[in-house]
């Protein structure tokens, strides 16, 4: 029998004050295979250690036990101590007895009992544990950015400047994504132009970035280090290779239509590039309004193009691209103001969002910068600013807060002050959020300077009468019914995750939560990876966040790719379920539970075979398979029933 | 004091509110409603407009009814609002500012020949005094 000791840990008096150290200690010492046992008040601490590592060799243990706090904290801790001295680290186990035990029990007997119990249970396991070594798996060292938009373009940026290859995959013809169609930034109102083109520029120029625009990805398989993508290369009609982005096409083409990149306040060509610095700047046909696709006729790009581009015999393309790492930054949309009754559900033309009120303040937009409001093109006298639509409403849309309107808010009243000095900005708002740096100085600003109107409360209803739309709604402060005869107003919408980003995460297999956006492994100590291995978050995708915390958030998880790929291979917990060939049936059953394709079903052989690589341990074919082929290292059928009968033995 | 209200830019171009920020000097949009101003204020409860409340009145432009509070008369200019004020609002300035107002319109104006012989000699001379101030025209 292998020889056992036990560490207990006081964690100062998160253990101690429920549990009775001493009795553990009584009840374990004559245990079998425990042939050590002893306490000390912080076992993480560098003595603590020490005392792990000195007892291992003076004693000659075979395995150890520490009995202190959750394994997700200071597991690692205590096996690379034990590393050191020799051990395996598959031998040490920790029984968690504070998080499960000390923490949630008040009656210091029932707590110490339980406290036995579970240390027991994990004696039992390190006595059959095998020493295991981890799996090696070669690396591609090359990542796919999904998503240019400033997440993504800061993310490839950072990657291709560590000296990998990326593939920078967007469904928009151009890079620039969100940003691109913002007037100016809070708080120090840069242009968002001015500051990002420079950005997309060095996309374009970086050697080691393969930029693929109105592509899509449509299937991913592989794993961490090996992935395999497929893109789908939309159908442009213009042969890029071709073109010089020369605009002779945009220029000459007779057909106009409403412009997404301006939310449908302006026009574009049906050949067309979305806004002038576009990356790549060259143009793509849009056949649902060409009229050549419609009626057969017109041509006219066709004839007038100088390197004779113009190709409407194209069709999608399909390529193939091999990489590492992921990173996923599909970015947002803003909820549609036709959810929002009250408002009006999008029938009344001078009630638009933020996005679209941007487009109306930025200098590349269909006013030039001018305040005019869509329906008659008159200047506003008088805009009402509403903040939390749809967001913090858990009732009727969504629970979260979206983070940036307040910011953007300000920003919109203060540049439609800018542009219209003799017009009044009024804000609707339930609290002001300014968390960043700079942020509550501007707002101030926005009050002080700018004599931008706060009103406390949420709006109830708006309608148009006789040119004009009456807000109704209550400031909380003075405790009064207010009415406001507005000309233009602006909905602060929710941020929603782009569309399709759901899809695509279940093509990626990565989670997503309550809302659509996409989970991080953890809320605070690991915001920028997936659950799945080599799968990086960054931007609105995870969640709502402004520029500065998206630009972190991207080249943080530049960082985890460089980090990824800083060796030529990975290796992977060997914690995996195997499958023992003489009991396996060949049912397949494993094969279908398996949520993570680890595993195949050898039909010649007649039995299952594993991707160690693909197996995250999590159990499920070990737990479906009835003949016990599939068993889960050191976490075995005999070791688990050895575990629950220690348990139930007192 | 008016339940509803609408709010347009027309009344912050009210002239009273203009004069009594030219009066004050105080730019009233600095006024983040934090309340410290009536919550540090010794005259409180004898008011029936506590101090945040005439801020706030004037920020959207409600002239009449600081015009129609005691506020103003109550306050004792001891400026603890003014020193406590994180925005740095000098509140007692304003009250200031709207007793100016107030005195200017004559509103509350006191004949010193309406009131009565034997009264006139009882009060206290420094309260007529305090009257005859609202008595300019």
């Amino acid at each position: 029998m292998k020889k056992i000791g036990v560490f207990v840990c006081h964690c100062g008096i998160n253990i101690s004050s429920t549990v009775d150290i001493e009795a553990v200690k009584e009840a374990l010492k004559n245990y079998p295979g425990v042939t050590h046992i002893e306490d000390y008040k912080y076992m993480c601490s560098d003595p603590g250690q020490n005392l792990l590592k000195e007892r291992i060799k003076e004693k000659g243990l075979d395995g150890v036990v520490v009995a202190a706090c959750s394994p997700t904290l200071h597991e690692n801790t205590f096996r690379t101590a034990v590393m050191l001295v020799g051990m395996n680290l598959y031998n040490c186990e920790i029984a968690n007895i504070r998080e499960q035990c000390s923490w949630v029990h008040k009656d210091k007997k029932v707590a110490t009992k339980k406290a036995k119990l579970i240390i027991k249970s994990v004696v039992e396991k390190a006595l059959l544990n095998e020493e295991l070594e981890p799996v090696k798996v070669p690396v591609t060292r090359r990542a796919m950015v999904v998503g240019a938009g400033i997440a993504g373009i800061q993310a490839a940026l950072n990657i291709a400047n560590s000296g990998y290859e990326v593939v920078l995959v967007d469904k928009n013809p151009s890079i620039g994504g969100r940003m691109a169609q913002l007037s100016e930034t809070f708080p120090t109102l840069d242009c968002s132009q001015c500051i990002l083109t420079p950005k997309m520029v060095e996309v374009s120029q970086n050697k080691n970035i393969k930029l693929m625009t109105y592509s899509e990805v449509v299937d991913v398989s592989g794993f961490v280090g090996n992935f395999k993508v497929k893109i789908k290369k939309k159908v442009k009609y213009v042969d890029w290779d071709k073109c010089n982005g020369c605009g002779i096409c945009i220029e000459k083409c007779p057909v106009t239509v409403s412009s997404e990149f301006n939310q449908g306040v302006g026009k574009r060509k049906v050949i067309y590039t979305p806004f002038p610095q576009a990356v790549p700047n060259k143009p793509v046909l849009d056949a649902e309004n060409c009229t050549y696709f419609i009626k057969g006729k017109c041509q006219i790009c066709k004839k007038l193009c100088p390197p004779d581009a113009v190709d409407y015999t194209q069709v999608d393309e399909f390529v193939e691209e091999e990489v590492g790492a992921i990173v996923v930054a599909t970015g947002y949309d803003t909820y549609d103001i036709s959810n929002m009754e009250e408002f009006g559900a999008g029938k009344i033309p001078d009630v638009i969002d933020g996005l679209t009120f941007e487009r109306l303040l930025s200098s590349s937009g269909p006013t030039n910068g001018e305040v005019r409001r869509p329906s008659d093109g008159k200047i506003p006298k008088e805009v009402v600013f509403i903040s939390c639509v749809g967001s913090r409403d858990p009732e009727h849309h969504f629970s979260y807060c979206s983070k940036i309107c307040c910011m953007y808010s300000a920003k919109h009243a203060m540049l439609y002050k800018h542009r219209v000095p003799d017009g009044q900005p009024f804000i609707f708002y339930m609290d002001v959020r300014t968390g960043g740096k700079g942020y509550e100085e501007f707002y101030q600003r926005a009050q002080e300077e700018d004599k931008v109107i706060y009103l406390r409360g949420k709006v109830s209803k708006l309608y148009r009468e006789d040119g004009k739309i009456v807000v109704c709604g209550i400031d909380t402060l003075s405790g009064k019914y207010v009415e406001l005869n507005a000309d233009m107003v602006v909905l602060a919408t929710a941020i929603r995750p782009s569309a399709g980003v759901n899809e695509f995460a279940r093509l990626l297999k990565i989670h997503y939560d309550e809302n659509g956006f996409l989970t991080e492994a953890h809320p605070k100590l690991r915001p920028v990876e997936s659950l799945s291995a080599g799968i990086y978050l960054a931007g609105c995708a995870q969640a709502p966040k402004d520029i500065p915390d998206t630009i972190a958030q991207a080249s943080g998880a530049a960082a985890m790719v460089a980090n990824l790929f800083a060796s030529d291979h990975l290796l992977h917990e060997p914690l995996i379920a195997g499958v023992n060939e003489d009991l396996c049936s060949g049912c397949g059953f494993c094969v279908t539970v398996c949520p993570y394709d680890a595993r195949k079903l050898n039909k010649e052989e007649g039995i299952v075979e594993v991707n160690e690589v693909l197996c995250e341990g999590c159990g499920s074919c070990s737990a479906s398979c009835p003949s016990g082929a599939a068993q889960q290292k050191n976490f075995t059928d005999t070791q688990l029933v050895n575990m629950v009968k220690a348990i139930l033995k007192d | 004091m008016e339940k509803r209200m609408t709010v347009s830019s027309q009344n912050f171009k009210n002239e009273d509110i203009q004069k009594l920020e030219e009066i004050s000097e105080v730019n009233v949009y600095s006024c983040y409603q934090c309340g410290n101003c009536s919550a540090s204020c010794p005259a409180f409860e004898f008011m029936d407009m506590p101090p945040h409340q005439v801020i706030r009145a004037v920020q959207l432009g409600f002239i009449d009814e600081i015009l129609e509070a005691n506020t103003p008369w109550i306050c004792a200019a001891c400026i603890s609002c003014t020193v406590k004020c994180p925005r740095g609002v000098d509140i007692a300035k304003l009250m200031e500012g709207v007793r100016q107002v107030i005195l200017r319109k004559g509103i509350d104006h006191l004949n010193i020949n309406e009131i009565d012989k034997k009264l006139r000699e009882q009060l206290p001379q420094i309260a007529l005094i305090a009257n005859f101030r609202k008595t300019i025209l």
